[in-house]
């Protein structure tokens, strides 16, 4: 509780510093590397729901960004439906298939790499049938018009846009934080611990998973319309894109899976090595080389990601002796 | 409260479960013993939902639990504990015992209570903060318990929770399970430690390559001839009746 | 137009088989390393991917013809996939099984991005003198690269086949593969196995990528068009069954072909995709069991 406690003020005084940030930023290119390391550290998170903190590793989460993105866009130039509302349709969109993925493939029990596997498959073939079929622009793609306002959620600066996914991700920030506090959330840790005792000890942990990636997907479903809205262009490998999959993946394990800022730590990690790498030598494909060997360093080395590491030393650093007399017992 | 009838299971050729009938009063504490590989483990799956048998009906409370999951038949009333203990091994005690308790309430408050009740219990309240993969084999046996309490059962199915336990640990568990059954839980377990289960139970049922070969008190089933030579091998009647 | 699809029909087959024996060549590989180390290489199609690129850089550089590189590439390979197996992935994945699900992701990052960035992101492809000779089968033309790939990726299956099934170390491989335990008390030195048969696996991919040049291109992203087909054909197939590997090379190659043919070059993907999700739903250990 003391642990909840303290991260709530954290939160407060966080969560002000990035809500004043844009004061002390002239630089449009610093405003948008946020906007992305927020809008990736939101994508993170809802990967975190069903991966970290239930224990299901989706290779395909980026269906349910490319889903919402195509529902609200095409709501949008199709029946001129604005995106402020199209946005919950979006969310319910990715839901929706959250559940139709989750209730398939949980059902049959499918889990470990082959839930990994199964959720790549679901998104390559989301991408072949939104090339094929004509209302989705196929492989043309989306074009939405630049129209500023708020009901289409689209705006004059980055600035803007900077707020529309920091608000993204203060919501993710507060649905992760209640699931750490509530039944539901220690349900979901329970399996992702141990299935079968989490069945035996009553959990339903069929719905349990179902629920955790209709989670994930309406989250995802949001972050598409975002996406739509901000870059004005959809298409199928933009949409369903294998690289946004691991993306999502990546800044969570490396900052930590099934902790609240995981997600948040991993996405500032990887964006700064990025640009970073970016600034030295301007080649394409050597951030991912990087963004690979921390990838297999840190399930090599770290399985609790850097924040994982940084509890350890702080534990470390402190009083050990139930650590000895831990080992002590074991041996 | 639960009746067994006809159940069967096979595992390819392999008749792990034959045909077994067997009943559970309120109140009473039964066990169920047989050497390795009897197929006592295998029944219990069945019973809780984790197996699917082949043939046969389970009753809990007067209506078929057949076809039903875990998670439901827990929900009924009935939970299980596993020979080999399934500790969530990354949360500490506390948080163990609470995914048990979490069952009867949606409430965090109430869910902690709960689970330092019965750590209380069980005899935890001092690990309740260790994290339960640097508990002992005692400790993991009790946790596998204390779990299973948290969720209310009206009958819990213990499998082997005294197995790779010293003497005072065996003492100790003993009289917690006595205290578990004071306070109006029906006790239904496996067990391979003959002192204890002379001690425990009220009565005993004796499973031998899948099949029932008899059943009675623990001092009639211990004297059973056919128990003695088929199950118990030579020289062990004498231990027994030491041990009763 | 369905009867133009359907007078084609023949020729689609034709055409699945051929790539379809290719196919089969790089899903021996994953099969393989399944069935023995029961890990899951996510890496394979970049592996592949470098295969092509040792290939094309072979006849590019030295003019060596790839069907020839096949002697040279092979072996290469072989040595990449135990060194990466010895002093990689074998010391890192402990556990769990998405672990190394997840550091053959690394791997593939890493391959990908570095074949751009050493290679650049161009397509690649091989002029070879008989490219454009062609048998003529009456209803269809038949390019000798397609045949000789053909060919040559059905003898390489059956020289797999008959080392694992007659030779000592295949015999090795197998009981490591049906009992871990049992074959290091034996005195196998199973971590030796291990490594030796991932490198059997890539060794594969080594010579289904010499096969694949002629008739194909690369760039860096490649290998991704092959990683979910390579699992396809695994699930398919049963994983670990090397006759599954090969009866699924064909089911998958005749299904693209006929697929791209009769729904069209974009829908026509669809069916990989979806062969893979309904088998694991519904099948899940194939149409061939799953034992090695
Ligand atoms: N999942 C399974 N598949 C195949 N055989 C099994 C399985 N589970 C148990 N068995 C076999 O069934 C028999 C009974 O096992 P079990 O119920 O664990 O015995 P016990 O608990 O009495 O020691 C044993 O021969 C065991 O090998
Ligand atoms: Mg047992």
């Amino acid at each position: 509780m003391s642990n909840l406690r303290r991260h709530l003020a954290f939160l407060v005084l966080g969560a002000l510093g990035l809500i004043i940030l844009p004061y002390f930023i002239s630089s449009r290119f610093y405003i948008d590397v946020l906007t992305l390391i927020f809008f990736t550290a939101y994508l993170g998170q809802s990967w975190n729901i069903l991966g970290g903190y239930a224990g299901q590793f989706s290779f395909g989460g980026v269906m349910f960004f490319g889903t919402g993105a195509y529902v609200s866009s095409i709501l949008l130039t199709t029946f001129g439906f604005p995106p402020i509302f199209g946005i919950f349709l979006a969310i319910l969109g990715g839901a929706f298939l959250g559940l139709i993925v989750g209730y398939m493939s949980f059902r049959s029990g499918l889990k470990g790499s082959y839930f990994a596997l199964i959720t790549l498959a679901f998104a390559e073939l989301l991408r072949v049938l939104a090339n094929s079929v004509e209302f989705t622009g196929g492989g043309v793609g989306l074009f939405l018009t630049y129209a500023p306002g708020l009901s289409n959620l689209q705006f004059e600066t980055p600035v803007g846009f900077y707020y529309f996914a920091l608000v993204l991700m203060f919501i993710s920030i507060a649905i992760v934080y209640w699931l750490e506090g509530s039944r539901f959330g220690a349900q979901l840790v329970a399996i992702r611990e141990n299935e079968d005792a989490a069945e035996a000890l009553g959990i339903d942990t069929l719905r349990c998973k179902i629920y955790a990636i209709m989670i994930m997907g309406a989250m995802g479903g949001a972050a598409g319309t975002f996406y739509s809205q901000k870059y004005l262009y959809l298409d199928p490998p933009i949409a369903y894109s294998i690289h946004l999959s691991v993306e999502m993946l990546l800044v969570t394990i490396v900052g930590g899976m099934g902790t609240i800022f995981g997600p948040l730590v991993g996405a500032f990690v990887l964006h700064t090595v990025n640009e970073v790498a970016r600034h030295f030598i301007d080649t394409p494909g050597l951030s991912l080389i990087v963004y690979g060997l921390i990838l297999i360093i840190i399930i090599g080395y770290l399985p609790n990601g850097l924040i994982g590491a940084f509890k350890k030393k702080e534990k470390k650093s402190g009083s050990n002796s139930l650590d000895k007399k831990r080992s002590r017992e074991e041996s | 409260m639960l009746r067994v009838n006809n159940l069967t299971k096979k595992f390819g050729g392999l008749v792990a479960v034959s045909s077994v009938d067997l009943e559970v009063n309120e109140k009473e504490i039964v066990s169920l013993i047989g050497p390795n590989g009897a197929g006592k483990t295998t029944l219990f799956a069945m019973v809780a939902g984790f197996l699917k048998a082949d043939e046969g009906e389970i009753n809990f409370e007067n209506a078929s639990i057949v076809g039903m999951k875990p998670h439901q038949i827990c929900q009924r009333g009935m939970v299980r504990t596993f020979q080999i203990t399934q500790p969530f091994a990354g949360l500490t005690t506390l948080q163990n015992i609470m995914v048990g308790a979490y069952s009867n309430t949606p409430q965090t408050i109430s869910a902690r209570k709960k689970a330092e009740e019965v750590a209380e219990v069980v005899g935890m309240t001092s690990l309740l903060s260790q994290g339960a993969d640097g508990l002992t084999v005692a400790g993991r046996k009790r946790l596998e318990l204390a779990r299973a309490l948290a969720t209310d059962p009206k009958l819990l199915l213990l499998d082997e929770v005294m197995a790779g336990l010293n003497p005072a640990e065996i003492d100790e568990i003993v009289k917690v399970i006595k205290g578990i059954r004071d306070r109006g839980v029906t006790i239904f377990l496996i067990e391979h430690v003959m002192k204890a289960v002379m001690n425990l139970s009220d009565r005993t049922y004796v499973l031998n390559d899948g099949k029932l070969i008899a059943s009675g008190t623990p001092s009639s089933v211990a004297e059973n001839p056919q128990v003695i030579e088929a199950y118990l091998g030579h020289g062990a009647a004498e231990a027994m009746a030491e041990g009763a | 137009m369905i009867s133009a699809s359907l007078s084609m029909l023949p020729a689609a087959i034709i055409n699945g088989f051929m790539y379809g024996a290719i196919y089969a060549l790089v899903a021996l590989g994953l099969t393989l390393i399944y069935g023995v180390l029961h890990i899951i290489n996510f890496a394979h199609g970049a592996m592949l991917m470098l295969a092509l690129y040792a290939a094309f850089f072979l006849f590019d550089l030295f003019n060596i013809d790839p069907y020839f590189s096949i002697l040279i590439v092979t072996p290469c390979a072989f040595i990449f996939g135990y060194l990466i197996y010895r002093y990689g992935i074998g010391s890192l994945a402990k556990g769990k099984d998405q672990n190394i699900l997840l550091i053959t992701l690394g791997l593939s990052i890493i391959i990908e991005n570095g074949a751009l960035f050493f290679f650049s992101g161009d397509q690649q492809t091989v002029n070879l003198t008989y490219g454009f000779e062609a048998f003529d089968l009456g209803f269809m033309y038949l390019s000798y690269p397609k045949v000789i790939s053909f060919f040559a990726a059905l003898l390489m299956c059956a020289i797999l086949w008959a080392a694992m099934s007659l030779t000592d170390l295949g015999r090795a491989i197998r009981a490591v593969a049906k009992e871990r335990q049992g074959a290091r008390l034996v005195g196998i030195n199973v971590e030796h196995i291990f490594a030796v048969t991932f490198g059997i696996g890539i060794a594969c991919l080594g010579a289904a990528g010499c096969m694949m040049l002629p008739i194909f291109y690369v760039d860096p992203y490649t290998g991704n068009i092959f990683v979910l087909v390579a699992f396809t054909i695994v699930v398919l197939g049963g994983m670990g069954s090397v006759v599954g590997a090969l009866v699924g090379g064909f089911i998958i190659g005749i299904t693209e072909s006929v697929g791209g043919l009769l729904l069209g070059e974009s829908l026509g993907q669809i069916g990989i995709s979806l062969i893979f999700i309904l088998i694991l739903i519904f099948r899940p250990t194939g149409l061939f069991g799953s034992k090695v």
